[in-house]
């Protein structure tokens, strides 16, 4: 079972601002799901299996290091909520902490 | 003209490069249908106005494609199902719909999915639910249900999509047609909105397996932009086979019992005869670790989905979230009104997983297990040539369903998710009905086997004779 306090953590550090009910149904739903997922606890020890990562082998994909046109800065601005003198323009990080 | 948009993709692009069909008409004919779905099946159709110019000379002849909104395309709204990406039209196109355009095949619409590619019915997009053809009170499974109720319903020749851990084949089968999950790494994933990178694969729907093929084809390649790309090891061959003298089926036993609905294994049993018939053996066998795939699979996919979707911040793209106090407030003020409840569980899920102290208990464990399914289907290959499965264990269900019950939802990929763990192509044909509804049968090979996977799922097809899709009805 999650706790409210590991549901409002994990929130934290997913950039989540969950509401009230939020955290009480994520505590509830995420307690079943995780009560499936234990079931890998099953399979016992697994200390001399490799961890698979990536699926098919691919060996250092390089391609040639060679300048190619990029999108140019107003293409790039032209989806920003909110651009300005070539930038993408932010509300402030808030006051420094004392 | 709705003799012409009856016909399979393969057989409008042949009568256009005899000259006994006009690829204008066609477009026409297929925007105005489009134009005029009841599904919900789209999020964007190409507007009014003149056919896009086409050369009736290239490998698609001018047969119009539908693309699932989470391919990226440029200047048409790419939104992948998500309020966070409201309005956004990207700067570029995904490589995999550029491949398809060059090919000669016009990009008619947009498909609805679930937000991010996050579910199994498409009730979790952000622009309403889509509905199945087959019944509109029912589902089309998801993530793909848009570009799966646009070809079931005929409204498309055909359509692209996205399987992360069944989003092909089961939103196919739950719509009766064929849906193919190519070998990953065979088609770029450039330009495809992430959810889960190591897992994400492109493919296709369309109305039968010929279309499959001649869409897949010039669909894949190795792409410099997409470095776990690798494309296929030769071209692919349009099917032809017949018969399936030689080819030996494996049955997984833990895929094949427990939790599919009688009907479903009833069809199944039924296509397994028909695989016999036609001169296939066809016998059982064991995937030990296939019964926990799904955990693993619910703890890789989260994972990697809440790294991809930290990039969703309000700063350079889609929705901001208006009032915010500072920095941090904006941050998570969007991300907490941008998400739909699917990708905040998803999010959560796997930030859990990938937390200080439940690493290894969680997703290092889940790679372990990812191994032991790889090496379990590996081992079939020794014995099989292909393995067999139902796609989905139920028929299409009832929206509002399943949707207060996350697990229950996640047991749909219950027959899909191990094939994706192992990174093997899949197809999902059309075997039958139960109670009225379409059922799916799904045949898995070993990577890079696509051509043989698609000769053989070509003659089942041809001995199965399913005619009953709304596409048909005209």
């Amino acid at each position: 079972m999650l706790s409210r306090d590991q549901v409002l953590h994990v929130a934290r550090l997913a950039r989540l601002e969950l509401s009230e009910d939020e955290q009480r149904q994520m505590s509830e739903e995420l307690s079943k799901v995780l009560d499936h997922i234990e079931r890998i606890g099953e399979l016992g020890d697994l200390a001399d299996v490799e961890p698979t990562s990536h699926v098919i082998a691919v060996e250092n994909a390089l391609r040639a290091d060679e300048p190619r046109p990029c999108l140019p800065p107003e293409v790039a601005l032209a989806s920003a909520p909110e651009a300005d003198m070539g930038g993408f323009r932010v509300p402030s990080p808030g006051p420094a902490p004392a | 003209m709705s003799d012409a948009l009856s016909l399979t993709a393969a057989a409008a692009a042949a009568r256009i490069r005899a000259g006994e069909l006009d690829p204008s008409e066609l477009w026409h004919g297929y925007r105005e249908r489009a134009a005029a779905d009841r599904h919900n099946a789209y999020v964007w159709v190409a507007p009014d106005g003149d056919a896009p110019g086409v050369d009736p000379a290239a490998p698609l002849a001018g047969v119009p494609v539908a693309v699932k909104d989470l391919f990226c395309t440029e200047g048409v709204p790419s939104q992948a199902g998500s309020k966070i990406l409201e309005g956004y039209r990207p700067p570029y196109t995904a490589t995999s719909v550029e491949r398809l355009t060059g090919a000669g095949a016009p990009l008619l619409a947009k498909t609805n999915q679930d937000e991010f590619a996050m579910g199994s019915s498409t009730e979790n997009s952000a622009y309403g639910p889509t509905l199945n053809p087959w019944d509109p009170a029912r589902v089309p499974g998801g993530s793909s249900g848009g570009s799966a109720a646009a070809v079931a319903a005929g409204s498309a020749p055909w359509a692209i999509g996205t399987d992360t851990g069944g989003s092909i084949r089961q939103p196919a089968a739950l719509c009766g047609i064929v849906g193919l999950k190519p070998t990953y790494g065979a088609v770029s994933r450039y330009g495809m909105i992430a959810f889960a990178s190591s897992l994400d694969q492109a493919g296709t729907f369309t109305r039968d397996v010929t279309d499959a093929a001649l869409l897949l084809g010039a669909m894949a390649g190795k792409d410099p932009c997409d470095s776990t790309s690798v494309g296929l090891p030769g071209p692919i061959e349009l099917p032809s086979r017949a018969d399936l003298r030689g080819v030996r089926l494996g049955v997984p036993e833990e895929l094949t019992g427990e939790g599919i609905e009688p009907g479903v294994l009833a069809a199944f049993e039924r296509t397994l005869d028909v695989a016999r018939e036609l001169g296939a053996t066809v016998e059982p066998f064991r995937l030990p670790h296939a019964p926990h795939a799904l955990a693993a699979y619910y703890l890789i996919a989260p994972a990697e989905a809440s790294s991809n979707l930290a990039r969703y911040d309000g700063v350079r793209y889609g929705f901001r979230a208006d009032g915010v106090r500072d920095l941090l407030h904006m941050y998570t003020e969007t991300r907490e009104q941008g998400f739909g409840r699917e990708v905040k569980r998803r999010i959560m899920l796997g930030t859990y997983a990938l937390s200080s102290g439940y690493y290894d208990a969680y997703y290092g464990r889940a790679q372990k297990v990812r191994t032991l399914i790889s090496d379990d289907f590996k081992a079939a290959w020794e014995r099989f040539d292909f393995v067999a499965t139902p796609t989905a264990p139920t028929v299409a269900f009832e929206l509002g369903a399943k949707t207060a019950d996350p697990l229950a939802m996640y047991l749909n990929d219950f027959c899909t998710v191990p094939m994706s763990l192992a990174g093997i192509p899949g197809i999902s044909i059309p075997n039958g009905l139960s109670d009225g509804l379409p059922v799916g049968f799904q045949l898995a090979g070993p990577a890079f086997s696509e051509n043989a996977l698609l000769d053989a799922a070509c003659a089942l097809e041809r001995a199965i004779d399913f005619r009953d899709a709304p596409w048909r009805r005209g």
